[in-house]
């Protein structure tokens, strides 16, 4: 099934968007609502919210270009000697910056 | 774990404002991407008032970009919906690493403040909690400032998109990734966690070569929650 991507079809294209969108928000907490909170599960769940971040950068610093992976790495090392994020997140941005620029 | 601590739980308006703040740097960033998405929509052909109102609605900056992708004079429906649920998949893991403490709230509140979840803010707050601080504020005060200035870079974006054609130059695309590293580096660090994160990464970057694409997050995420389960299961018991 295809869906016109003129008048009404756009509206309905916009809407899908907004109801996946809010589909995944509160799907997770309500699927959460029927797992009880026992040792193991807040095992799992502290183990996972590290792991979705890993999981989200691993990628990004593998096929990213040069640039990319050292913008990550002053992050990385910043943040290690500072413990302050902004400083940290800056330093990256600037360095893949100055990375690309020559 | 601080259960008796009901402080941690508390959303008022000072708590909403704080995170708004604390977001905001951060969110000006987020700006320069909505007007690529507003930019990039507009040359594809959307209506100015669609390509806002999705922004608005839909709130999803990855999954906006790969709508463009597929758009022609007709979408497929069923591809379009796989693709938006692939790359919204990874709200699913937020809400659920966030329900040990929403489930404090009431049903009403638990679902108000998962209405804005985003990376930056979700990472902000589950960094909040297990410091031990009150994290609601973040997310919902950050989720706040961080739709706010994705709208508004959209609809600049969509009146004045010519000026900002390469974000990359300036490094603006590493925003993103830099945040969430920070945020990973200025969590708990011990031999366990490494281990759950060579688990996480591995498998994520198994996942993006040979699975489907955008799976790489929840492939990830799983793996590294199940070694986090099985492993070291006698210390830190309390």
């Amino acid at each position: 099934m295809n869906i016109e991507t003129t008048g009404t079809g756009t509206l309905a294209i916009v809407l899908i968007m907004a109801l996946v969108a809010l589909a995944t928000r509160w799907g997770g907490v309500y699927l959460m609502s029927f797992v009880p909170i026992n040792y193991r599960v807040k095992r799992f769940i502290q183990a996972m919210s590290g792991s979705v971040l890993v999981a989200l950068l691993a990628p990004m610093a593998v096929t990213g270009d040069n640039a990319a992976r050292v913008a990550l790495l002053t992050t990385a090392v910043t943040m290690l000697l500072l413990k302050k994020p902004l400083p940290a997140i800056a330093g990256g941005m600037v360095a893949a910056a100055v990375m690309r620029y020559f | 774990m601080t259960t008796a601590n009901t402080g941690l739980y508390q959303l008022d308006g000072s708590l909403i404002w704080s995170g708004f703040r604390q977001l905001a740097p951060i969110s000006v960033f987020v700006t320069v991407f909505g007007a690529a998405f507003g930019l990039a929509a507009k040359q594809k052909g959307l209506s100015d008032t669609s390509i806002i109102a999705m922004s608005a609605l839909a709130f999803s900056g990855y999954a906006q970009f790969a709508l463009l992708e597929q758009w022609g004079a007709q979408i497929p429906l069923f591809a379009m919906l796989m693709t938006a649920l692939a790359i919204n998949a990874r709200h699913l893991l937020m809400g659920a690493t966030l329900y040990p403490w929403l489930c404090r709230l009431t049903p009403a509140k638990r679902y108000g403040v998962m209405l804005l979840a985003s990376d930056a803010n979700w990472a902000m707050s589950m960094r909040a909690f297990s410091g031990g601080r009150p994290g609601f504020g973040l997310l919902l005060g950050g989720g706040l400032a961080l739709w706010f200035f994705w709208v508004s870079g959209t609809w600049l974006g969509v009146y004045f998109g010519n000026a900002i054609s390469h974000p990359e130059r300036l490094g603006l695309d590493m925003v993103m990734g830099c945040f969430l590293l920070a945020m990973a580096v200025g969590g708990e660090k011990s031999p366990r966690m490494l281990i759950i994160w060579l688990v996480a990464a591995l498998s994520s970057l198994l996942a993006y070569w040979y699975l489907p694409d955008n799976s790489h997050v929840l492939v990830g995420a799983l793996a590294g929650g199940v070694v986090g389960t099985v492993w070291g299961t006698h210390d830190h018991e309390h």
